[in-house]
Parts: structure tokens; C-alpha cells; sequence
């Protein structure tokens, strides 16, 4: 297991190690639509992480409401492409809802092409791994900045 | 395109040919026989042909002009379109194809592409 590698969420875990290595992506985040992170890879700080997911929830978001205003399903990924570096952002529905996961990867190492192919195998693999019949844990507001604390400690492992 | 990837395809053992980009690892053109996963070929043939320029550029042996996997169920045979290395033209083939003949049809489909 790659050290890097850390879950709020025990059952995201596995799966999220072996895309991260079959991937060669740098950085991943499995998330939730509203930025509730459960898994990442990569990242060394947790403000980073924060950015990230409220960024990453954000597009989500108004890619999701671009769809509807088109009457369209929601978008199913997203991909650019810089000079060195790409990002890939998809969503797929569990048991536990909608998931989305951040994929940022070197041009270098890895490719869209690759990044898809085995972000396919990472959503089948977190399908299958779902608890069955847990229902998401409502975070209360009262609680939000204890909670925020717990899962980026528990994500950087202090 | 398709005329490139015809002049591949029409080879006895042949099982199908794509054209690849190898910056994405996405299909730009196929013509595969059912249960090939063209994605998964393209994605995993790009990915290569890039760590294999590195290395060749690091053994100072040039670009690579033509390669050739043999598997047990069947091989893979790859030509760069152009000496950027920007397309592949890929075959996926029987493991008792003819490679002569795979490996010339795969050049003049490069050079149709150019």
C-alpha cells in the first residue's frame, strides 16, 4: 500500500491503492458532491485537499446544473489537458449516492487514456466495495469544522 | 482513415487495427473484430510507446520505427505515423500471423497517414 494513500472511508481504500498504481496518476480524491472527502492519494497538506474537493464539488456542481438547464443527464467526466500535467473528474452513483473522484496525472507518466480506462475498473471496484444498506452520515452544521478536523487528520494520519 | 486502417485489416490473422494518439491513449480511428477492447489497447500501446521512446532516446538508438509483442493468444504490432510518434498505427493479431506482411501493411497505412 502506498503510504501516500489514506482513507476516512476503510472500504474506498483499496480500491483507490490499486488505480493509483495501475493509473500512475499524482494526486486522486474520491468525494462526495457537496466536498465531503472519503479517500486520497497524493497530497501533502491538507489545505490542498480542501481546495481541491471544494473545487472539485464546485464543478460538479455547475457542470451538473449546465446539464439540467440542456436537459441532459448530468455530465459523466470531465478532462483537461495542460502542457505536463492533466485532471479527470467524473461521478458515478453507489449505494451511498453519488461519489465523484479528482484524478490529477503527469503527461509523461500517464495519459487520458489510461486515466479512463482504469477510473472504469475504480468505480466498479467502489460499487462493489459499498457497505450495503448504510445510509450516509448527515453531517450537522454544529458539527461540520469537528468533523472537517477529524477526516483530514485521519486523511494525513495524525 | 478507414482506407489506412483497410490496407492493416485485409491481412489473413488480423483481428483488427486503430489509430491511436499517443499523447491521450484514445482511439482516433478503429476497425476491430467484436471483444477486442479497443480503449484498453489503445490506452495500454500509447502508454508504451511513450516509455519506450524514453528508453530508446536514452540508448541512443533513435525513434522506433516498428515494434512487436507476441503473446501466447496473439500479438501486437505498432507503427508511428509520423516521426513525431503523434499517431500509432496499431495491429491486433493472431499469435501465427504473418509479421512480414502485417509489419509492411502497418508502414504503407503510416504512410498514408502522413
Amino acid at each position: 500500500m502506498s503510504p501516500q494513500t489514506r482513507a476516512v472511508e476503510s472500504w474506498t481504500l483499496q480500491p483507490l491503492t490499486d488505480f493509483v498504481r495501475e493509473a500512475s496518476v499524482r494526486l486522486v480524491l474520491v468525494l462526495t458532491p457537496s466536498g465531503q472527502v472519503l479517500a486520497q492519494s497524493g497530497f501533502s497538506r491538507a489545505v490542498d485537499v480542501m481546495s481541491a474537493a471544494a473545487l472539485a464539488a464546485a464543478i460538479v456542481a455547475s457542470t451538473g446544473e449546465l446539464a439540467r438547464q440542456l436537459r441532459q443527464q448530468p455530465f459523466a467526466a470531465l478532462s483537461h489537458q495542460g502542457p505536463k500535467t492533466g485532471f479527470f473528474l467524473a461521478t458515478f452513483v453507489t449505494d451511498r449516492g453519488t461519489l465523484a473522484v479528482l484524478a490529477v496525472y503527469d503527461l509523461d507518466v500517464s495519459s487520458l487514456g489510461l486515466v479512463q480506462l482504469f477510473y472504469d475498473q475504480l468505480a466498479a471496484d467502489l460499487k462493489a466495495a459499498t457497505p450495503k444498506g448504510a445510509v450516509p452520515k448527515q453531517v450537522l452544521a454544529a458539527d461540520f469544522e469537528r468533523e472537517l478536523t477529524d477526516s483530514l487528520n485521519t486523511l494525513f494520519g495524525r | 482513415m478507414s482506407k489506412a486502417l483497410d490496407l492493416v485489416t485485409r491481412v489473413r490473422g488480423v483481428r483488427g487495427a486503430m489509430l491511436v494518439s499517443t499523447e491521450d491513449g484514445l482511439v482516433v480511428a478503429a476497425q476491430l473484430m467484436e471483444g477486442i477492447k479497443g480503449g484498453a489497447v489503445a490506452a495500454l500501446a500509447a502508454s508504451l510507446a511513450g516509455r519506450l521512446r524514453r528508453a530508446m532516446e536514452a540508448a541512443g538508438t533513435g525513434t522506433s520505427v516498428f515494434w512487436h509483442l507476441q503473446a501466447e493468444q496473439g500479438a501486437l504490432l505498432v507503427v508511428p505515423a509520423d516521426a513525431s510518434g503523434g499517431i500509432l498505427v496499431v495491429a491486433v493479431a493472431e499469435p501465427d500471423v504473418n509479421i512480414g506482411l502485417v509489419r509492411l501493411e502497418l508502414l504503407r497505412a503510416a504512410e498514408a497517414m502522413v
